[in-house]
């Protein structure tokens, strides 16, 4: 008993913070369904999303607003902001580019990240901007079954609890509705989907959009945990090694990518870290990704390649 | 060596035509030209085959039409498309769809990773009824493919070729069009299964007033299923008629039905046919 406690609560931990890649991955996830396109820009978009939030959001509760009103606008105008981001991407970066080769569009991609990193910091400013969205004090579970108990941080059961909706909200409106089952013929054909009359303009703005406001929630969440700043662009590299893991198609692949590297770093610091010195976060992720594209290159639930033969 | 008359009238009537293309030019990536000026018209209610070997111009031909020659670098820099009355040249296809023209493209293109059933439903993209009438719509198609309904809940990527050109066609259907552009239906599929497909084609045709132009490089089949021809050589239309006269000319069964009525022909005869065409186009 005295050595499961601390393992329960590492691991609760571990999933928990994993939960946060996988919000950065989830938007990952989206883009290149629709597009195939790897959205390098997705750490950016955070970093904006998360600028916009805090920066409106101080504005309002200066202008004296009731905390509940200035979080909803300050919401909503972040949103408008991704809206932005997403015409933009799409009207002046990809739209141009239709058909063209896929690493074409991923460098693409590179030069939007800057233009997104560059405008957010001139348009919002560039310090470390407190947000504090959600409660971030210690919760103490099962103190009568391990001593001193499992100490679990509320923010991570808030970033798991929004994790947990985005991800069952994805799935119905990519299963269910028809926006979503043009979003995934687009993803299987472009040409094919645009003959039976789907616009593909039109899908690719829906898909940014949507990965935007992913963003925003992922960056509700890492903006209370470390602040709004510049370095959460760095954890979105974290979202890569997920992706590998989970399969860069997949949903669910996403949240299981960003649970496994989640525990599996705070499970090796802690009990292989002792024996080769610590520092195994940093790189735990990304040797797990290697070895994963050594044995399943499609990911854990990456969609498999059909091909008749 | 006998000379049998082709005619020189054109299909229809411009009036009465669904679809009339007139002396388009088709430039690839801005040097490549592929379409040297190409016209045709298809009747309202009829079966208009586009005959020709590989690289005459087909598909270019088709695809200029729905424009989905955009998205391969490719432009109608000449020349007017007229669909249903209204000049359509240049419009998105989305916007053609919706008004009743709908391609089916070569190589079939069912989205593998969605079912058969969600394959067809991609296809009421443009409409916006509600879903009992989409359901409604599901149905009708189900009655003209019920092969397509035994396998609906399987991914189009594991169906056999003859279920996914047919959940193709099926999926343009869902449009309900006035007419649909279909790009060699036949490929890679067996006799009996491409006989099929050509009779569902021809009931669509009769039942639900679907006209079609088809390119096809099977000219036999094309050529007894649909009441008009035209033929493509690089570019160019060199021979069109009824399909009833052109069965019957010398040129088509030798060239493309290969049948030949006077034996072995010599080299000469060879080079005058090639000069003939050159005075055609």
């Amino acid at each position: 008993m005295d050595t499961l406690g601390p393992f329960l609560e590492i691991l609760i931990g571990g999933l928990l913070s994993g939960v946060l890649y996988s919000l950065v991955a989830l938007g990952f996830v989206l883009i290149f369904k629709a597009s195939s396109v790897f959205n390098f820009a997705q750490g950016a978009m955070v970093l904006l999303a998360g600028l916009a939030l805090v920066r409106s959001l101080d504005l309002l509760i200066g202008y004296g607003f009731p905390v509940w009103a200035a979080v909803v606008l300050a919401l909503v105008f972040a949103g408008g902001v991704m809206a932005l981001t997403a015409y933009f991407a799409e009207r002046f970066v990809l739209g141009p580019l239709v058909n063209q080769d896929s690493l074409t569009l991923f460098m693409a991609t590179i030069g939007l990240a800057f233009i997104l990193l560059g405008a957010g910091q001139i348009i919002f400013g560039s310090d470390v901007y407190p947000l504090a969205l959600y409660p971030t004090d210690a919760w103490i579970l099962l103190e009568s079954v391990f001593p001193g108990g499992i100490l679990v941080n509320k923010l991570d059961i808030w970033g798991g609890v929004i994790a947990g909706l985005l991800v069952a909200g994805l799935a119905i409106f990519f299963q269910r509705t028809k926006i979503g089952r043009a979003l995934r013929a687009v993803a299987d054909d472009h040409s094919a989907a645009q003959s039976v009359g789907i616009s593909i303009d039109w899908i690719w703005f829906v898909v940014w959009l949507a990965s935007g406001l992913v963003a925003l929630a992922a960056a509700t969440v890492w903006g209370t945990k470390l602040g709004v700043q510049f370095s959460i662009v760095f954890l979105a590299l974290k979202a890569f090694p997920v992706l590998i893991i989970g399969g860069f198609t997949s949903v669910p692949g996403a949240i299981v990518g960003g649970l496994l590297i989640g525990a599996g770093e705070k499970l090796a610091e802690a009990y292989l870290g002792p024996f080769i010195g610590g520092g195994i976060e940093y790189w735990f992720a990304y040797v797990v990704a290697l070895l994963v594209l050594l044995v399943r290159p499609q990911g854990l639930f990456g969609e498999r390649i059909i091909e008749r033969i | 060596m006998s000379r049998p008359a082709v005619s020189p009238k054109a299909a229809v009537s411009p009036a009465d035509a669904i679809l009339s293309v007139k002396n388009i030019e088709v430039i690839y990536d801005r040097v490549i030209l592929v379409l040297k000026g190409v016209s045709l018209d298809v009747p309202r209610g009829g079966i208009v085959a586009l005959l020709g070997a590989n690289g005459a111009g087909k598909s270019t031909t088709l695809k200029a039409i729905s424009n989905l020659l955009h998205g391969e670098r490719g432009t109608v820099n000449k020349g007017a498309i007229v669909f249903d009355g209204v000049e359509v040249h240049n419009r998105s296809p989305n916007e053609l769809v919706r008004r009743g023209c709908i391609q089916v493209m070569e190589g079939r293109h069912c989205f593998g990773h969605l079912t058969i059933e969600e394959n067809l439903l991609t296809g009421a993209f443009t409409r916006h009824e509600g879903k009992a009438e989409i359901a409604k719509e599901l149905e009708r198609v189900y009655s003209y493919f019920p092969k397509l309904k035994e396998r609906r809940n399987s991914l189009a990527g594991y169906t056999s070729g003859g279920e996914q050109q047919m959940c193709a066609v099926g999926r343009a259907l869902m449009s309900r069009p006035k007419m649909i552009l279909l790009d060699e239906p036949s490929m890679g599929l067996a006799p009996q299964i491409v006989e099929e497909i050509f009779n569902i084609v021809k009931m669509l045709n009769h039942n639900e007033k679907v006209s079609f132009l088809l390119a096809e490089q099977n000219t036999n089949m094309a050529l007894k299923y649909a009441t008009y021809a035209y033929i493509l050589e690089s570019g160019r239309v060199v021979l069109d008629g009824a399909t009833a006269t052109l069965r019957e000319n010398e040129d088509v069964k030798e060239f493309y039905l290969g049948i030949s009525t006077t034996g072995r022909r010599s080299f000469r005869e060879g080079k005058y046919y090639k000069r003939r065409k050159r005075w055609l186009a």
